[in-house]
């Protein structure tokens, strides 16, 4: 720990000193020595893996009792594709979710995250800590009011609606993480675009969004996870199966049938519902361990 | 604004003058952006949060609405709840274990993976990966992988006779092993953050005088770790004073309603057979108030800490 980052600083590169990296690894002694340590880690790193890797192999593989009975197969994702309205009206419910507050956090923290870094207005620190404050009041807090103040605007039951709070919950992490990013833009680059004749608007489609575009993925990609996983919101606002979200059904497909569980339809739901996410998160690693940079220099 | 404008301009000089009504209209110019922000904050979280004082003031049926002021019975009706005491007991042992576990955890993963070489990548990596699930999907594979019929621990919890959930002691353990396992990546990632901010300059001199690996650790990582881990047991203890999902679907509460949680109760009593938003409406204003106030007590005793 003490030894590879200072010599990094120093040589300024790993690759500096290939000779003196190499070493404790190469020599016998610098093998034994880091087995244990190799072996260690290596079954840590099999407890986190085994839930995942496990459940996938479970989901095609034979057991009595699921729609995989005889032999290695999909069975058990037929059985899921025909759970009461079906899974592809799940997977529509949870993409319109999921896409309606992706789109609608962008939108709104964007265009905050822009006025906070750029303009001072009447009320300006009092909307961000209003905004910040969102995180300190629990979730089921807010979740009883909005249950019915949705109903009074006809959202009852509505996609629109859990979409709608869902963008507002995202709000304190999208518009901290816009505001910075718009912070970090020199200011000359707007005020160069300004006197080329574009207006705040021009300045912010054509100049500044291309500049804070990492910080949208990250705030696209934290919106898409939360509302694609979200699990109180819906349960609490949608009342009617058709309108489910992908963990809603899922969850409710295990207490089926006269407390008969089918767990092989269980796990092809958790495949299916975790499968999105990790791929994105494998792609986008970079993007999502940045969120939690900028949340910390905050703290 | 417009009167204050106008006043500011009358006292100051032509110059000030001018500049304040530029400044008014780049004032105008700040809201035709910050508009949609507002409109979410005010109609979505202001609104509600006023709502919900008043329903917890009101006797408001799931189903017939809102029947008229009725303080403070609602909150004597929750206080005298026969799950209120056990839930907030509950409640408040699961974020102790929680947050100790997911600290001591973090940190131990940050600093086994911190160097930068393809392995501990590897490592990282695995260890972040389940952090990209959520929460409710992390609990049904549990939920399968806990199956004394269908886990891949059936055979060995038959023949021992002995389950993941079946005993109160047992269902808690096997929840916090869930939730480690969900969220030590994240943690880890948050740790890792904070150690990078210290200057390696330090670590350098403390080699130069001789210091230990454990004394190094002792006396300059976790002093100088103090805003992080502040973050993040704040982090932690709020967010295991809200938990729900892990409960409500791997134990339901059970076994004998010895796992639930305050949020279950605040959730059964709205919508699973009291049916009473008053009720649950009074339990949310109180579960707020007192996560303030630990958050507050936390946040002084950090920033006390540090003044040391």
């Amino acid at each position: 720990m003490t030894t590879t980052t200072p010599r990094r600083a120093l040589d300024g590169g790993p690759r500096a000193n290939p000779a003196r990296r190499s070493t404790p690894s190469t020599t016998l002694a610098g093998v034994a020595l880091r087995t244990p340590f190799w072996v260690f880690s290596g079954a840590l790193a099999v407890i986190f893996l085994f839930p995942l890797v496990w459940t996938s192999v479970a989901s095609v593989s034979p057991h009595p009792g699921t729609g995989q009975v005889d032999g290695w197969g999909f069975g058990n994702y037929v059985t899921l594709a025909h759970y009461q309205a079906g899974i592809g009206q799940y997977l529509t419910n949870s993409g319109i979710v999921s896409g309606l507050t992706v789109v609608l956090t962008l939108l709104v923290s964007t265009l905050g995250g822009y006025a906070f870094a750029r303009f001072r207005f009447p009320g300006r620190n009092l909307l961000f800590m209003l905004t910040l404050a969102i995180l300190m009041v629990p979730y089921a807090t807010l979740l009883i009011p909005l249950y019915v103040l949705l109903s009074k605007f006809g959202l009852q039951n509505s996609l629109v609606g859990v979409a709608l709070v869902l963008t507002m919950f995202q709000l304190p992490f999208s518009t901290f993480m816009m505001r910075i990013s718009f912070e970090s833009v020199p200011r000359e680059l707007d005020d160069a675009a300004m006197v080329d004749g574009c207006s705040a608007f021009t300045a912010l489609w054509r100049v500044l969004l291309p500049a804070v575009r990492p910080g949208l993925i990250t705030v696209g990609l934290f919106a898409f996870l939360a509302a694609w996983n979200d699990f109180l919101a819906p349960l609490i606002l949608i009342n009617d199966t058709n309108r489910m979200t992908l963990p809603l059904a899922v969850s409710n497909l295990r207490v089926q049938v006269q407390g008969v569980i089918d767990y092989g339809a269980t796990e092809a739901g958790v495949v299916v519902l975790a499968l999105p996410c990790i791929l994105l998160f494998l792609v986008l690693q970079r993007h999502y361990v940045r969120g939690f940079m900028s949340g910390a220099l905050k703290g | 604004m417009t009167v204050k404008t106008t006043l500011r301009a009358g006292a100051a000089t032509p110059a000030g003058a001018r500049r304040e009504r530029h400044r008014s209209r780049s004032n105008l110019r700040g809201w035709v952006f910050a508009w949609p922000t507002a409109l979410f904050v005010i109609v979505l979280f202001v609104v509600p949060l006023l709502l919900v004082l008043r329903m917890s003031a009101s006797h408001w049926p799931l189903l017939s609405g809102d029947q008229g002021f009725n303080f403070p019975s609602n909150y004597r009706k929750t206080v005298s709840n026969r799950f209120f005491v056990e839930s907030v007991t509950f409640t408040l042992k699961y974020t102790l274990l929680a947050t100790v576990l997911l600290i001591v955890l973090g940190l131990g993963l940050a600093l086994l993976v911190q160097e930068s070489t393809h392995w501990k990548g590897l490592l990282r990596t695995s260890f972040l990966v389940p952090s990209a699930l959520g929460l409710a999907s992390a609990s049904l594979l549990f939920y399968v992988l806990y199956s004394p019929l269908a886990g891949p621990f059936a055979t060995m919890m038959n023949r021992l006779g002995w389950t993941f959930l079946g005993s109160p002691d047992a269902a808690l353990a096997s929840t916090l092993f869930l939730i480690v396992w969900r969220y030590a990546g994240f943690y880890m990632l948050l740790m890792l953050v904070g150690l990078q901010a210290i200057p390696t300059q330090i670590y350098e001199a403390a080699r130069m005088d001789g210091s230990g690996r454990w004394n190094t650790f002792r006396r300059i990582t976790i002093p100088l770790l103090r805003p992080t881990l502040a973050l993040t047991i704040i982090l932690c203890v709020t967010g295991s004073l809200l938990a729900f999902e892990q409960f409500y679907i791997l134990t339901k509460g059970g076994p004998d309603n010895s796992t639930i949680t305050v949020v279950q109760l605040i959730y059964s009593m709205a919508f699973q057979g009291q049916n009473d938003l008053g009720v649950a409406g009074a339990l949310s204003v109180l579960v707020l108030l007192a996560l303030v106030a630990i958050n507050a007590v936390q946040l002084r005793a950090f920033r006390g800490s540090e003044d040391k």
